[in-house]
């Protein structure tokens, strides 16, 4: 019963322990987060990794007012990438592509790169087919996300949860 | 001087879809890594490609940094007429490659 009593004690400060550590965490991530929301610490130092603030930002300039939708637009990236130098990327969007309907154009963004744009490409009805591929670099695991611009204005979008085990180097040479 | 890849048809029939892949050596520096002194390597991308379809665009993409060395892009397009297909990458520092590949629609 002693014993028992002890023992639920101990498991009660052990867990009172790992709490503060999560919360000491949580509090951590989001201090570093506030502050590399600062532009001038998202564009310009080196090292300082985009945060999701600034790729929302990026895609906000993009799309401005306009909603974005999911579906229609397909992200095919490997989900886990041994090495983040060159990451082979598709994109490929759900458009008949004719002279009334096709995509004008599709942007990729990165949450945790330097920067948050990858690259924009412009189609249009002669492509035949919304289908394009590139090879890209991941400075870390992260989410990218493909936003696909049609010719009435819409926007759709879709990410991808990729792990890099080895980092595009962003390092000392 | 740069060298580009292209893989273009040769022939197709006209309608058809066709796919293009175009590659050009390029360091791709992204202007974010430092000496072993700590001095900034300044950036040294391509920053635009375009590909014309005998003069028409036909297809434009914007790079940033965060694309990998040796530029690699493939899309499609549909096979209209004989003729060219041409390719353009502009960068920092002056940079610009041209190539061309020939097309036969039959």
């Amino acid at each position: 019963m002693d014993d028992r009593e002890r023992k639920k004690n101990s498991r009660r400060e052990f867990m009172r322990a790992v709490g503060g550590l999560a919360a000491g965490v949580a509090l951590e991530s989001a201090t570093t987060a506030a502050a590399a929301a600062e532009p001038a610490a998202a564009t310009i130092s080196t090292g300082t990794r985009t945060t999701v603030v600034s790729m929302l930002e990026a895609i906000h300039k993009v799309v401005g007012a306009a909603p974005i939708n999911k579906g229609k637009v397909r992200l095919d990236l490997p989900p886990l990438v041994e090495n983040g130098n060159a990451v082979a990327l598709t994109v490929s969007a759900d458009s008949p592509m004719t002279q009334a309907e096709y995509v004008k154009a599709i942007h990729l963004f990165s949450e945790k790169n330097p920067q948050p744009y990858i690259a924009t490409v412009h189609l249009g009805p002669r492509a035949g087919r919304a289908r394009v591929a590139t090879r890209v670099r991941l400075a870390d695991t992260q989410t990218v996300v493909a936003i696909c611009e049609m010719s009435d204005g819409s926007f759709w979008s879709d990410s991808v949860n990729v792990v890099v085990t080895l980092a595009a180097c962003l390092e000392v040479l | 001087m740069a060298r580009a890849l292209i893989n273009v048809p040769a022939a197709a029939r006209r309608g058809e879809i066709i796919e293009i892949k175009a590659l050009v050596s390029h360091e791709m520096e992204t202007g974010f890594r430092r000496t072993q002194l700590g001095i900034l390597i300044p950036r040294d991308i391509i920053t635009q490609f375009v590909c014309t379809y005998n003069g028409a665009e036909i297809f434009r993409a914007e790079f940033y940094p965060a694309i990998a060395a040796n530029p690699f892009i493939a899309f499609s397009t549909i096979a209209t007429e004989s003729g060219t297909i041409a390719f353009k990458w502009t960068g920092d520092n002056g940079f610009s490659m041209t190539e061309s590949a020939a097309i036969t629609v039959a």
